[in-house]
């Protein structure tokens, strides 16, 4: 058995009385592409923030290519690539820009630093929109950029928090088309939140349900199919099922401003 | 460079089966491995706060109108306020012109106000993700801090250099010694750094655009007011001389009129102007840094 790349034990979030992550125990293997899946508020991006360090834990462990995510912080952001979920390319710099930038906080050399930048935006196909402020690109083109900054260091997994919200069906394609392309040339394991279904289902070896900060079911999207013993069930009725048919289920004021203020970006 | 061991995927993966082909790294190789690349400490954190500064540096070149706007306000301030004081000689500022006394005071007003603002930027870096990746990444805290504080005087410098520009139209002495110009340089931008960090304080503690711009207009005044920059400090009530005391900003146009200008003598000495200014500077980037993780929580 390989030793998973991932590994979170009791991890626990809480915010006043709150319990945004309730003692989530999981694994990731390195080459997988996880999803976590969840509404809004179910405490995605709550995890992905601990494991990306910008979040202590309350209580729990974790460990990211075998470092301790609490004791060994600087080495757990040097194996990691992280995209959040707002927008975070800067509009008023070049997409070549954007990625030295990053390149140099990484500890890349100056040189190999403008070779990657160059390369990874050639891999996300903007090698023409490279010298072009990113204010004028396309949500989609964004989003690629965004995903091309994480990859500059070779992360040994790459975290992506809903990564194609606010997309529209066309950049979502490509979004997935590049992640998939990644995964095929490199094998880099990936952690990805959404809650768009298909995109699970096309994406992920595996995924987690979570809900309410709990992880109500995890397996490949054909385990978590068939164990609804429905014949020809979709991971939209596996999503229903163990997140109890809410309707409305959390998603603070702030949380939904910042995910329309995102889209309203990216479109 | 191999990127990791090749992963053999669960028995059970879904889809796209990547087991067999061959993998290979995203990047051709480059002159070192990334691993073996632990670069002296002191050298990196250095290196990560310049690289911040670059990144506000290559802001301005695409976009200069922030610089050429903020040449309005010290104009109006020399050409209103000090060419109408000095015809009425009101304050005593000894054999010197009262513009020459008070056209680095107007540098300094310049940085201060320029400055005091800086921490509205964080918060819209906070609102979209750049601050949560600056934070993930290995960058330490204080060198992002640092890197800020370079930014804020990167913005500076070119009001210093439009105010020796106007000030030469206004016919003021300048001092051109090398080593004043250079202590110039390295007063602006200490001076930068220390109200951009009090700044971003500011910001981390009060989190809102509206709050910090609010609390900016507040501060900025009295800070101006309550300081040397446009008349002595001894012609002040003695409770305002106590507060015009212990703001730094005093210290800061001590320091440039000694430079700056022809025949002034620095009131405190400029070895306690650059001290004040660089110990309340660390002070406040040591706290910041400490706050910096806050903003995303």
């Amino acid at each position: 058995m390989m030793s998973a790349l991932v590994s979170l034990n009791a991890l626990t979030r809480r915010f006043g009385d709150f319990t945004a992550v309730n003692a989530i125990t999981l694994d990731v293997q390195p080459g997988e592409v996880f999803g976590l899946l969840g509404p809004n508020g179910a405490g995605k991006s709550t995890t992905i923030k601990m494991l990306t360090t910008l979040l202590p834990p309350t209580s729990g462990a974790a460990t990211i290519a075998g470092y301790d995510l609490l004791r060994q912080q600087p080495q757990v952001r040097r194996v990691i690539g992280y995209v959040p979920q707002a927008l975070s390319a800067d509009g008023t710099l070049t997409g070549y820009e954007n990625l030295l930038i990053f390149g140099k906080l990484y500890d890349l050399p100056r040189r190999d630093a403008a070779r990657r930048a160059r390369e990874a935006l050639a891999f996300m196909g903007l090698a023409d929109a490279a010298d072009k402020l990113a204010r004028t690109y396309s949500g989609g083109m964004i989003r690629r950029l965004e995903v091309a900054q994480a990859l500059l260091h070779e992360p040994q997994v790459l975290f992506l928090d809903e990564p194609t919200v606010g997309l529209d069906p066309v950049a979502r394609k490509a979004v997935w088309q590049r992640l998939g392309d990644i995964r095929a040339q490199t094998g880099m394991t990936i952690f990805l939140t959404t809650h768009y279904m298909e995109e699970a289902d096309s994406l992920c070896q595996r995924v987690a349900i979570m809900s309410h900060g709990d992880i109500s079911a995890i397996g490949s999207p054909a385990e978590l199919k068939a164990s609804l013993g429905q014949p020809d069930a979709t991971l939209d009725d596996v999503f229903a099922h163990y997140t109890g048919d809410q309707l409305e289920t959390g998603g603070s004021y702030r949380d939904t401003s910042r995910a329309r203020r995102t889209a309203a970006r990216l479109s | 460079m191999t990127l990791h061991e090749p992963a053999a995927l669960p028995p059970d993966s879904a889809s796209g089966s990547v087991s067999g082909s061959a993998l290979a790294p995203l990047f051709t190789p480059g002159r070192r491995d990334l691993r073996t690349r632990q670069s002296a400490a002191p050298l990196a954190f250095f290196r990560k706060a310049l690289t911040i500064a670059e990144l506000e540096v290559r802001k301005l070149l695409h976009d200069p109108t922030d610089i050429i706007m903020r040449t309005v306000q010290p104009a109006l301030w020399l050409l209103v306020f000090g060419e109408t004081f000095s015809r009425i000689k009101a304050i005593p500022t000894g054999h010197q012109s009262y513009l020459q006394f008070m056209a680095p005071g107007i540098l300094a007003q310049s940085i201060l106000f320029l400055s005091i603002f800086f921490g509205i930027q964080i918060i819209w870096d906070r609102d979209m993700g750049i601050v949560h990746k600056f934070l993930a990444s290995p960058t330490p805290r204080a060198a992002l801090v640092l890197g800020k504080s370079l930014s804020a005087g990167a913005r500076a410098l070119p009001q210093a250099l439009i105010i020796y520009v106007l000030a030469l139209l206004l016919g003021v002495q300048m001092n051109w010694n090398p080593l004043a110009l250079l202590g110039v340089i390295v007063m602006v931008m200490l001076a930068a750094a220390c109200f951009s960090t009090f700044s971003l304080v500011i910001a981390w503690l009060l989190r809102t655009r509206d709050r910090v711009m609010g609390i900016g207009q507040v501060l900025t005044m009295p800070l101006f007011f309550a300081s040397n920059a446009i008349y002595p400090i001894d012609i002040m009530p003695g409770w305002l001389q106590v507060i015009a005391r212990l703001n730094p900003l005093s210290y800061q146009v001590d320091a440039l009129r000694t430079m700056m200008v022809t025949g002034s003598v620095s009131v405190n000495g400029l070895p306690l102007d650059f001290a004040v200014t660089l110990l309340v500077t660390a002070a406040l980037i040591a706290l910041a840094a400490r706050l910096y993780p806050r903003i995303v929580q």
